[in-house]
This record gives C-alpha cells, structure tokens and sequence, in this order.
C-alpha cells in the first residue's frame, strides 16, 4: 500500500518534510518538476507510519497520507 | 522520471482517486476550502503551512459558504487565489477597516483577514489598534516574519534587534529604529480583544498549537465575543538569507526570546483554568 501521495507538480523542494520525518523515509529526487525542483520522494516505503508529519509541515499542502482503517470487525 | 514530471504539469493530484481500496483512509490531504491553484510562495515559506491551516478551519466549523476573507498587500497579496470562499483585497493595511465594513454589513459572515507584519503592524497599526479598541467581531491571523518580503527585504517595525536587512545592513539599531513591536503585548491591554495569542511555526507540534489558537480566534467572532487575533511566527527563508529548515531553527532559538509565544488574552472559555493569560509561557518546539 501506497502511504504517501505526494504531488510532484507542486513541490518546490525545500525539504521541510524530509528533515521532519521521524523514520528519515523522504529524500529530494534526482528528477525535476514543471516549475524547475527536485521534488520530495518516498525512497524507504516500508519504513512510513503515515504519521502524517510531513503533511503538516508541507508549505505546498501537497502531500496525502494514507493508512489502513483499524481493524474492526 | 524528469519528462513524466513535467508531463504531469496540468494534472492535478486532487483530480485523482482518493483511495483504490476499501480498508484504506486518508488521514491527511489538501484541505476543501483551498483553491487547486500553485501558490507562488518562495521555496519552505511558511505562508504555505497557515494558508492550509486557514482552509483546515474553514472546513471544521464549515464555515466555507458564508465566509469573507480580506486579503493584504505583501507576500500574501493573492491569497484570495487560493481559498474557495469570497475574498476582498484591501489597501495596504486596511484589511481591519474593510472587515469592519463587511461584518457590520452582514453579521451572519465569518469575516477573517490574513495579513503580514508590514501590513498589520505597519501602515495598518492605526486600523488594527482601533478596530481592537471597538471590539469588532473579526478574525484576524497575523503572519509576523519581521521583514518585508516582496518588496526585498527591508527593515520592518517587527525586525529583531541586530538584524541585517536590505534598510540596516549592519543590523538594526534600536538608538535610531526603535525597539521591535510586540502586536500581541500592545493589544493585550485593550477590552475589545476576545483572544490573543502568538504561536511559532516551527515544528509540527508548533503547527498543532496554531490550530488550537486558532479554533479560538475563530470561536471568539462565532460566539459575538469580540476581536480574534492570533499571530504565527513565521519564516522567511529568502530574505533572511537561510535554509528553510535553518530558518525554523532560528525562530525557535532566537525569535521566540523577543516575542514570547503563548496566549495573551482568552475571554473566550474565561472560566477555563489552563487558558488563563500567560504571556511568559514559551511553546518552544524543542524537538526541532
């Protein structure tokens, strides 16, 4: 399952989200976006708790969290 | 990778599917009240995190039909491209006055207006001062950066003592510029403010106490209390010449010793005991 959504088209790269994470799963990419930076990526998947920390720092309001519903029968 | 990027250009990530399966949620994501559009914020501004803060609360008292926003002039001049709702762009630091107007006119809006340091505190010191002193029933969110952004960075009545801007280059001098201006220590005297707080953007446990503070202000015009002003210490990575990061360090190290964060005034839940005024309380983030 895909944790994060994280909207190349308006990253601006400032790495908020990646100095913030607490299990250090983001990165700058090497590719580049439409508006010229390197957006953030998901490089350690399996290591995100969807804590959504790093949605709460985005200037861009670009990132989506996602996670499993708690399990109830 | 780069070629699929720039193809995705116009696609919008707010277009696309929120989930693909049942047992999944979105526990985070853009909110509602905010526009599809790019904002045209410098890289790591923190103008971004409010604006989104702004649209969370809309959304949670669903307020988004009858709201008016009055926008400033500064880095923040087109906010109103970015919220859903109704907005006024007002004369440079006239926000107070027009939101005045506008709630007077119809009382049944949520009037709020976003508004910077050299708006606000500025050329809108006597607007903001009055409209305080009368108590009009409005929201205002200040972002204090302590420095003119768009205009390229001069000197502004909030710049730090020392401070090197494009107007002190050898830092500010308080002999000849004065002392910063604490908006919140000068409102906190005057009847008419319902609640007053100051708040760091600095780290996501900061960010969590803005949208209390802010629930507040917002509650203060709801329930016919008074003024709301809660004011964000925010960033300005480019015209302080630091890394975004760097530059939420600094606030937590060296701003908060001139601004003391914490809540000024709370006639809003008077009888709550952990909401008693206390302006030498520090939230300093310290986990940044």
């Amino acid at each position: 399952m895909e944790r994060l959504d994280i909207d190349v088209r308006r990253c601006k790269g400032c790495g908020l989200c990646v100095e913030f994470c607490p299990k250090h799963c983001l990165e700058l990419g090497d590719g580049m976006n439409a508006i010229g930076y390197h957006p953030a990526e998901l490089h350690k998947p399996e290591a995100c708790t969807s804590c959504s920390l790093c949605a709460e720092v985005c200037p861009e309001a670009g990132i989506r969290v996602f996670r499993k519903k708690k399990g109830k029968p | 990778m780069s070629i699929e990027m720039a193809m995705m250009g116009k696609a919008s990530a707010d277009d696309r599917p929120a989930t693909t399966c049942d047992d999944v949620e979105c526990v985070m994501a853009r909110p509602a009240s905010m526009t599809d559009k790019l904002m045209h914020y410098c890289p790591g501004c923190t103008h971004g995190i409010i604006h989104r803060l702004v649209g969370e609360m809309i959304d949670e008292f669903g307020l988004l039909d009858h709201t008016v926003g009055v926008c400033p002039v500064g880095c923040s001049v087109f906010a109103y491209e970015y919220f859903q709702c109704d907005a006024i762009e007002a004369s440079h630091g006239r926000a107070p006055a027009v939101a005045t107007a506008v709630k007077r006119t119809d009382s049944s809006r949520f009037v709020f207006t976003y508004q910077g340091d050299g708006d606000l505190a500025s050329i809108g010191m006597a607007e903001t001062i009055h409209a305080a002193a009368r108590g009009e029933r409005i929201t205002i969110f200040f972002v204090n950066n302590g420095i003119y952004g768009m205009t390229g960075g001069q000197m502004a009545p909030t710049s730090l003592i020392g401070q090197k801007t494009t107007t002190s280059p050898s830092g500010r001098i308080a002999e000849t510029t004065g002392m910063p201006i604490g908006v919140c220590e000068l409102l906190s005297s005057l009847k008419g403010v319902a609640y007053l707080a100051r708040v760091p953007i600095s780290s996501p446990k900061n960010i969590n106490t803005a949208r209390k503070y802010m629930r507040k202000a917002i509650r203060a015009q709801l329930e016919n209390k008074g003024l709301g002003l809660v004011e964000f210490l925010s960033t300005c990575p480019v015209q302080w010449a630091m890394s975004p990061i760097a530059a939420m360090k600094h606030i937590d190290n060296t701003v908060i010793k001139t601004f003391p964060p914490g809540v000024f005034v709370d006639r809003v839940d008077p009888v709550d005991a952990t909401s008693t005024p206390m302006p030498a309380v520090a939230h300093t983030g310290a986990e940044a």
